[in-house]
């Protein structure tokens, strides 16, 4: 039996029975890293875990680049937090120590900030997917769910703003939730848009998806949009059971651009979930066309506002040289921001410029409203929706990179959540006839995090895509 | 939505980025491009849309204002590119 292998829940069992200690853990994550990673480069960084006997017991979890742990270095995969070691946790590394968790130190690769839906924006060069190594992870947590995929992590915390976690976790064949807004702190968490970021689990499996998520949940009185409601035990909703579940089924995503490929294989995921149990029917979510372009106004707006603290002073690189304190701010960011930060600093900027404001900006927070409602509506008769995550498999790297806007549009499916606020979830679901992975979507009420798991859960024991694993 | 080289140059002054004259280029024809892309949101009347600027029900949230740890100074000036004594170093801003 392989260590790296194994789930969580798994590893749990073993180390109970003393089949082997938490420092083996340790070990045989590293020795998987050390094999496999120059193929996969899902990890930045990585140096070994040096003094891994000194680290605190716990099953690993591998921690995206924006997420602060205290004393390892968090770049955010950008040259413009160079050598930045934070001095504090993120409230989700606390968490984590506290519920038997421990973060490895070492962080995997992402698209720099967050900025991107393929991994390939980052400082330290692109990661690979598992599946197919000419292919993207999808991004922007694409070194979290290539390092589950490939079993160089037992389990792993991405970030999504507008898919960064379920994107990927379709490209990648695992499991990737986003909880509601409001239900993880975002403390630590290097703001990208914070109207819209959440952090959560990438697992190899739905039980882990709903450990994890039991362990970062809850109000944190140092993130004032955490929400102060009760966290219920995720576990307890893995019941099996979808009897009577009614799913709606938006006919806005079986339309606009996707490969019929994935089309066929949805619908095959919902007769299964038919077969077992649930009640299906066509819903209408009128707005959904609209939900990209909202987002790269309200997400640019709140980055270009979010990135002004990097600004050569606290931390991070600074240019050599200036003539003045403004030209300081405006060489360091110069040199420091790859060229997708730059575009949508610029284009976040212009939205909410003189002139430009309530044509743009103002406008999308309006749009936001009709997209909630469209699920507020839809929500009164159905207690979930089901939609591809993607509207394709996993892309070529070099496919999308030079049209900013062919790259947004692969969000498509994704974003309406973080708009409206909602949790999803994104399991496996089928492979293409190239090999690759699709991925199946949830979505559910605020806070209904259970039920999303459970359906998944159920899906998962009828079907076998979750065991799957590469040949690498 | 018309977009010029020179509305790019004032939005990267405005954003504090000292872009070169072949990125102002490029970006004067993307954001042309993704803007008239996201021009569809001019389809909509949201004349009586309330503006989502949260999606929870969330008004102000206030703190007990009591003292509370804060990171030692040395903690919190350790990231910085200079320091001068217990402040961050930046180029002399009065002459």
């Amino acid at each position: 039996m392989e260590i790296y292998k194994l789930t969580s829940h798994e590893l749990s069992v073993k180390l109970n029975e003393k089949a082997f200690t938490h420092t083996d853990v340790v070990a045989a994550i590293e020795s998987r890293i050390k094999s496999i990673d120059p193929k996969v480069k899902a990890y930045v960084r990585f140096n070994g875990f040096a003094g891994q006997n000194e680290l605190p017991a716990g099953i690993p979890v591998s921690i995206k680049d924006n997420i602060c742990t205290k004393g390892v270095l968090t770049e955010c995969c950008s040259k413009i937090l160079q050598g930045f070691n934070p001095p504090y946790n993120a409230t989700v590394i606390d968490k984590l120590s506290g519920a038997g968790f421990m973060a490895l130190p070492v962080k995997t690769n992402m698209d720099e900030f967050a900025f991107g839906s393929s991994t390939e924006n980052s400082c330290f060069g692109r990661t690979n997917n598992p599946w197919d190594t000419d292919c993207v992870p999808g991004g922007s947590s694409g070194g979290s769910a290539a390092a589950v995929a490939a079993d160089e992590a037992i389990m792993a915390l991405g970030s999504d703003t507008g898919g960064s976690i379920r994107q990927p976790a379709s490209f990648c064949g695992v499991v990737g939730m986003k909880p509601t807004y409001g239900r993880v702190s975002r403390y630590g968490l290097i703001a990208f848009a914070s109207s819209l970021d959440q952090i959560g689990p990438i697992t190899k499996d739905t039980r882990d998806s709903a450990i994890l998520l039991n362990a970062i949940s809850g109000y944190d009185p140092l993130d004032s949009t955490s929400v102060n409601a009760e966290v219920p035990d995720y576990t307890k909703s893995l019941t099996g059971d979808i009897k009577g579940i009614k799913v709606g089924i938006p006919k806005e995503y079986f339309v606009s651009g996707i490969d019929p490929e994935i089309k066929n294989i949805i619908e095959e995921a919902v007769n299964k979930l038919r077969a077992i149990g649930a009640a299906n029917k066509e819903v209408s979510l009128p707005h959904t066309e609209y939900a990209v372009p909202v987002y790269y106004i309200i997400a640019t707006a709140e980055a270009s506002s979010n990135l002004a603290r990097f600004d050569g002073v606290q931390y991070g690189w600074r240019s050599n040289g200036p003539e003045g304190l403004i030209d300081l701010y405006k060489r360091t960011r110069e040199e420091g921001f790859g060229e997708e930060a730059k575009r949508r600093i610029i284009l976040g900027t212009f939205a909410l410029s003189h002139g430009y404001y309530d044509a743009y900006y103002l406008r999308a927070l309006k749009v936001r409203t009709l997209i909630k409602n469209d699920f507020d509506n839809v929500f009164k008769e159905f207690d979930c929706i089901v939609t591809p995550t993607s509207p394709t498999a996993a892309f070529k790297a070099g496919e999308k990179t030079t049209d900013p806007l062919k790259m947004y549009l692969s969000d498509i499916f994704t974003i309406s959540a973080n708009l409206a606020g909602i949790p999803a979830i994104s399991i496996p679901c089928g492979f293409t006839k190239a090999g690759l992975p699709v991925g199946l979507q949830i979505l559910a009420k605020p806070f209904d995090e259970g039920l999303l798991l459970r359906i998944a859960h159920a899906y998962e024991q009828n079907t076998p895509w979750h065991k799957m694993r590469p040949e690498i | 939505m018309d977009i010029t080289k020179n509305t790019v140059k004032h939005v990267s002054h405005l954003a504090r980025i000292d872009l070169c004259d072949k990125e102002l280029d490029k970006l004067a024809v993307q954001l042309k491009s993704i803007l008239d892309f996201i021009d569809k949101l001019k389809e909509l009347d949201v004349k009586d849309v309330n503006a989502a600027s949260h999606i929870l029900p969330l008004n102000n949230v206030f703190r007990e204002d009591t003292l509370s740890e804060s990171l030692p100074l040395e903690e919190t000036l350790k990231n910085a590119p200079q320091k001068n004594d217990k402040f961050f170093g930046v180029p002399k801003v009065i002459e």
